[in-house]
């Protein structure tokens, strides 16, 4: 017992430049302890095994007394049974000011226990980039353990494959009349989804089925301009305005524009596809979905004061939505016009 | 006597979607952008909450966010903080963030632009 509180003590001293250097712990297989240096440039002097092996119950503990720090990391704590490793200390440099050594240690006992199951976390694969950084034995072993991972998850992908043969629609393989092999579950979903779908088109049309618009054309006009070309068509498919729809992007791209001879919409500054993309599907939620029943059959109207409401055609629910404001902008150079 | 302009209760403000609470209006925080010449950017934090002192968050946000940065007073919006560059996505982390940040609920927060 004294031995461990010994250990303890000088755990924590070395906490310390474990906190200030770039130095990992690592918890082997054995339940040994190692500090290696984290890597940027790889210093084989650096590893050095703790004499003493403790039995793994009182390495787990002094490892979870010696690094509150981790803690966080802890929480999703990779098992040590596994030898697998934890890397953690490298980004949470700046929490540790903050946390205090006893509240740390508490979390991170708590991290430990599900290490011990001895379940391989998934979190270990989340952790594959961090570990790219350490070098030695250990992480030959690790990735030996990961690509066998792999493979499982390829095999298993695998596995379901040849299951499919037959046609459900001519009634071949599993779906032969005279088959007396059970229909696996998946199939049998799949399906369930099909024959839905056949008989009632309606149903997967309002519920599941995704509300497409066309994607936004962007062209560059300019250097500093960009062209939305088929807004017209956009707005048409949303059954709204083309103004509200204009004046929401501007508000939300934070600029102004204007619209050419061909009711194309002139954005001022430089905007990809894809933003303009967001932009709309932001719109799509806030201003056409009804929030009863997801469908984007609704209508926009002016209420009696000044508010918009929003009509449901489908479910007949009717909300007021908020008026497009356009925010704070900041005063962005042409001083000479702000002074007169 | 209370004068009714000057109170804080606002009848229009955006109730709640599930409890139909009004927020106030002051507590909603919008972090925009804004596009400037060339490649440039810049964020805009505006309605931060009063409890906090707009100049030590900015001096922080400049740290952390290596950007320099300047605080406005706007009539309208209040105090704003500018941050050179787009600085959106670490503006969220913080002002969400529970332990390094201010802890806030994400539902008062917008981001803005694409």
């Amino acid at each position: 017992m004294e031995n461990e509180v010994q250990d303890q003590a000088e755990r924590k001293a070395s906490r310390k430049s474990v906190a200030f250097t770039d130095e990992q712990l690592v918890v082997e297989t054995d339940g040994s302890i190692t500090i290696m240096s984290a890597a940027e440039e790889p210093k084989e002097t650096a590893q050095s095994h703790t004499p003493r092996t403790p039995p793994l119950s009182a390495a787990l503990e002094a490892f979870a007394v010696a690094d509150p720090s981790s803690q966080a990391a802890a929480d999703e704590a990779a098992p040590p049974e596994d030898g697998g490793l934890d890397l953690s200390l490298l980004k949470k440099k700046k929490k540790k000011k903050k946390v205090e050594g006893a509240e740390g240690d508490a979390e991170a006992e708590d991290g430990a226990a599900p290490a011990e199951d001895g379940g391989l976390d998934l979190t270990m694969k989340k952790k594959k980039k961090k570990v790219k950084k350490a070098e030695g034995a250990e992480e030959d072993e690790f990735t030996a353990k990961l690509k066998q991972l792999e493979v499982k998850d390829t095999e298993d992908a695998e596995e379901t494959a040849p299951q499919d043969a037959g046609d459900m629609e001519t009634g071949t393989g599993v779906w032969s009349h005279s088959e007396s092999k059970t229909i696996p579950y998946t199939l049998l979903l799949s399906r369930f989804f099909t024959v839905l779908s056949q008989k009632n088109p309606d149903h997967s049309l309002s519920g599941t089925k995704s509300y497409k618009i066309p994607p936004p054309q962007c062209m560059r006009e300019g250097n500093r301009k960009t062209v939305f070309a088929n807004i017209a068509d956009i707005c048409k498919r949303m059954k709204r305005t083309e103004e509200h729809v204009t004046a929401y992007l501007f508000a939300e791209l934070g600029t102004n524009g204007s619209v050419d001879g061909n009711r194309r919409l002139v954005i001022k500054g430089r905007f990809q596809q894809k933003q303009i993309e967001n932009v709309v599907r932001k719109y799509i939620i806030e201003y056409v979905t009804c929030k009863t029943c997801k469908s984007p059959d609704t209508e926009l109207n002016k209420g009696e004061n000044r508010l918009y409401f929003i009509t449901c055609n489908n479910c007949g629910s009717r909300r007021s939505v908020t008026a497009i404001k356009t925010g704070f902008s900041a005063q962005i150079g042409k001083r000479k016009k702000m002074q007169g | 006597m209370s004068i009714e302009n000057l109170k804080t209760f606002d009848p229009f403000a955006e109730a709640d979607d599930d409890t139909g609470d009004i927020k106030k209006v002051e507590n909603h925080i919008h972090i925009r952008i804004q596009q400037r010449n060339g490649r440039k950017s810049l964020t805009t934090v505006t309605g931060l909450p009063a409890k906090f002192d707009p100049g030590k968050i900015l001096t922080f946000f400049r740290k952390e966010f290596a950007c320099n940065g300047n605080k406005v007073n706007d009539e309208k919006a209040g105090e704003v903080i500018q941050l050179q560059g787009d600085q959106r996505k670490k503006v969220l982390d913080f002002l969400v963030d529970k332990k390094a940040g201010l802890g806030l609920n994400p539902d008062n927060i917008t981001v803005h632009g694409a």
